[in-house]
C-alpha cells in the first residue's frame, strides 16, 4: 500500500511496538449504555471495513509486534463475520479476546468462536441488579441473558472476565457485585469506575460516585481480595478508580502512541479510543500502511516525546512518569489537548475537577435524567 | 503451595505459552495481558505438556542442562510460583 505523505516521526524519540490492537469492528449496539465510550457523533461516521480489510490489518500488526488482539465495538457480535476474523486472527498467533455485553451470544455462536480458536471473552454488566442493569442497559431483557451467557461461556472452557462499570447508581451494591462474579466463576473481574469520555461525559453529573462512595467500594474490594487469597482462589480483582479523585494525572495509555493501536470501524486509527474527537487529523487503514501509520504519520506522532509540552509540564520532574496526564480529558476540559490534564493538582485548571466533586456530593443527576447513547441521540447531539 | 513430584502441571485454562519473535523470547499470555519469561522459566514450560509430572520434568531438564546442582530446587520452586500466580494447576 502506499506510503503517501511525510514523515513525521521525532528524532531520538523511541516508539514501542503496538502490543495491543483493539478491533473496534462497528458502532451498531442494540445497548445504549450511558457511559459509553463511543464517540458522541458515531452515527455519522463511515462505512465499516470488509472481512479482507480487518483480515489485512490483523497481518500488518502482527507483523509489527501485536499480540493481543480485542473484538470491540459497539457490539461486535453484530458482524456476521466475527468467527471468521477469530479464525484468521488466532492462525497468525494473536490472543484474542471478545469484548461483548453478550447480547446476541448464544450457546451456538459461543461454540462456534471456541471452534475458531478464540481465547477469551470479556461480558460486560450494567449493574448486580436485574432492574438497574435493565435501565442502563436499556434493555428489558438484557440482565438475565448474561447471566445465562455467563454461563455457557465457562460451560465451554472459556476463561472469563466479567466487566462492571460503576458509577454513583450501582456502586453500593459492590459486594453484591463481586458475589455475583464469583458464583459466575469469573476468572477477572474489572470494577472500573466510568471514565469520562464519549457519553460518559454527557452524563458525568449522572455518573461521578461520591468519595466516600468511593472509598467505601475500595475497602469492600480489598477486604474480598484477602478472603480470596486465603483460600487461593483464582479469581482476580481488579478495581480502576476514577482519576477525577487523583491528584496526579494517569500515564494514559502508557504514553502517545506507544503500546495501543485502536482501529475504528471505518478504519480510522486511533492511539486510543476517545482520541477522535481531538482536532488532529489521523489516518485510515484505507489510505495508509499500517507501519507507516504508526512510526511516521502526523497524527500518532502529535504527542510523542516532550517537546510539545507547556508549563507546568515542560519543567515538571514527573512528565516521563504520566506524560502529562490524558489529552483528550485535557481537550474536553481546557479546550487545548497540550495542556496539562486538569487531574493534576498543578494544573492551572484543576478547579475543574474539585467542582466536579463537589457536583457529585451536592448537585448530581438522577439515573432518570441520564443521556442514553443511541442513533436518535447521537444525531441530535452531534449537529453542529 | 507445596509441589510433589507425582503431581502434573498443566497451564491454567486461556494461558498460552508461546515464542513471540518481536519480543525475542517465550512469552505466556492471558486475558488482555503478558508475562515475557526468562530463559530458564520458558525452558521448564517447554515442559509442561500436560502428560509429564514434575519429577519426569526434572529428569528431562537433568538431561538436557547437566552439570547444575540446584537445577531440581529451581524447578520446585519456580512450579510453587507459578502455581501461586495462577499460571498453572497441578493436577
Amino acid at each position: 500500500m502506499a506510503n503517501t505523505g511525510s514523515s513525521f516521526a521525532k528524532p531520538g524519540v523511541v516508539v514501542g511496538q503496538p502490543f495491543w490492537l483493539l478491533a473496534e469492528l462497528t458502532y451498531r449496539c442494540p445497548l445504549q449504555c450511558p457511559y459509553c465510550s463511543n464517540p458522541v457523533d458515531f452515527a455519522k461516521q463511515g462505512t465499516e471495513l470488509t472481512t479482507d480489510e480487518w483480515i489485512d490489518v490483523f497481518r500488518q500488526a502482527r507483523d509489527m509486534g501485536a499480540a493481543q488482539l480485542g473484538f470491540s465495538g459497539g457490539e461486535p457480535l453484530v458482524r456476521q463475520d466475527l468467527a471468521q476474523l477469530i479464525k484468521a486472527s488466532r492462525d497468525m498467533g494473536y490472543y484474542t479476546n471478545l469484548i461483548t455485553s453478550g447480547i446476541g451470544l448464544t450457546e451456538k455462536r459461543i461454540a462456534e468462536f471456541a471452534e475458531a480458536g478464540l481465547d477469551h471473552i470479556q461480558i460486560s454488566f450494567q449493574a448486580a441488579d436485574e432492574e438497574v442493569n435493565n435501565m442502563l442497559a436499556g434493555s428489558r431483557k438484557a440482565f438475565a441473558h448474561k447471566l445465562e451467557m455467563a454461563r455457557a461461556v465457562k460451560a465451554h472452557g472459556y476463561p472469563m472476565v466479567l466487566n462492571f462499570v460503576t458509577h454513583r447508581h450501582n456502586i453500593d451494591s459492590i459486594d453484591r457485585i463481586i458475589e455475583l462474579c464469583i458464583e459466575l466463576e469469573a476468572d477477572f473481574v474489572e470494577l472500573a469506575t466510568c471514565q469520562f469520555y464519549g457519553w460518559a461525559e454527557l452524563n458525568r453529573a449522572g455518573l461521578l460516585p461520591t468519595k466516600a462512595q468511593l472509598e467505601r467500594a475500595e475497602r469492600i474490594t480489598s477486604e474480598w481480595r484477602e478472603k480470596l487469597e486465603a483460600q487461593g482462589h483464582p479469581c482476580k480483582l481488579i478495581f480502576v478508580t476514577p482519576d477525577y479523585y487523583e491528584e496526579r494525572p494517569k500515564a494514559c495509555m502508557n504514553g502517545w502512541g506507544n503500546l495501543f493501536l485502536d482501529i475504528t470501524p471505518d478504519g480510522t486509527a486511533l492511539p486510543c479510543h476517545s482520541a477522535r474527537q481531538l482536532p488532529v487529523q489521523f489516518p485510515n487503514v484505507r489510505d495508509a500502511s499500517l507501519k507507516h501509520i504508526w512510526y511516521e504519520s502526523f497524527g500518532f506522532n502529535r504527542f510523542r516525546g516532550y517537546d510539545w509540552m507547556p508549563e507546568p509540564c515542560r519543567s515538571c520532574d514527573e512528565k516521563e512518569k504520566d506524560f502529562g496526564g490524558c489529552r483528550c480529558q485535557a481537550f474536553m476540559l481546557t479546550g487545548n489537548a497540550e495542556n496539562a490534564d486538569p487531574v493534576c493538582g498543578k494544573s492551572e485548571h484543576h478547579g475543574i475537577i474539585l467542582a466536579a466533586r463537589e457536583e457529585a456530593e451536592m448537585a448530581a443527576l438522577g439515573m432518570d435524567q441520564l443521556q442514553y447513547r443511541n442513533e436518535k441521540a447521537s444525531r441530535i447531539i452531534a449537529k453542529v | 503451595m507445596t509441589v510433589a513430584l507425582h503431581q502434573t502441571p498443566v497451564f491454567r485454562r486461556g494461558y498460552r505459552f508461546q515464542f513471540e519473535p518481536a519480543q525475542d523470547a517465550h512469552v505466556l499470555l492471558y486475558p488482555e495481558g503478558m508475562i515475557k519469561l526468562n530463559g530458564s522459566a520458558a525452558e521448564i514450560l517447554k515442559q509442561v505438556d500436560g502428560q509429564r509430572d514434575v519429577a519426569a520434568i526434572i529428569a528431562a531438564l537433568e538431561a538436557q542442562f547437566p552439570g547444575f546442582p540446584t537445577l531440581k530446587d529451581d524447578v520446585v520452586e519456580f512450579i510453587e510460583v507459578a502455581c501461586g500466580k495462577h499460571w498453572i494447576e497441578l493436577r
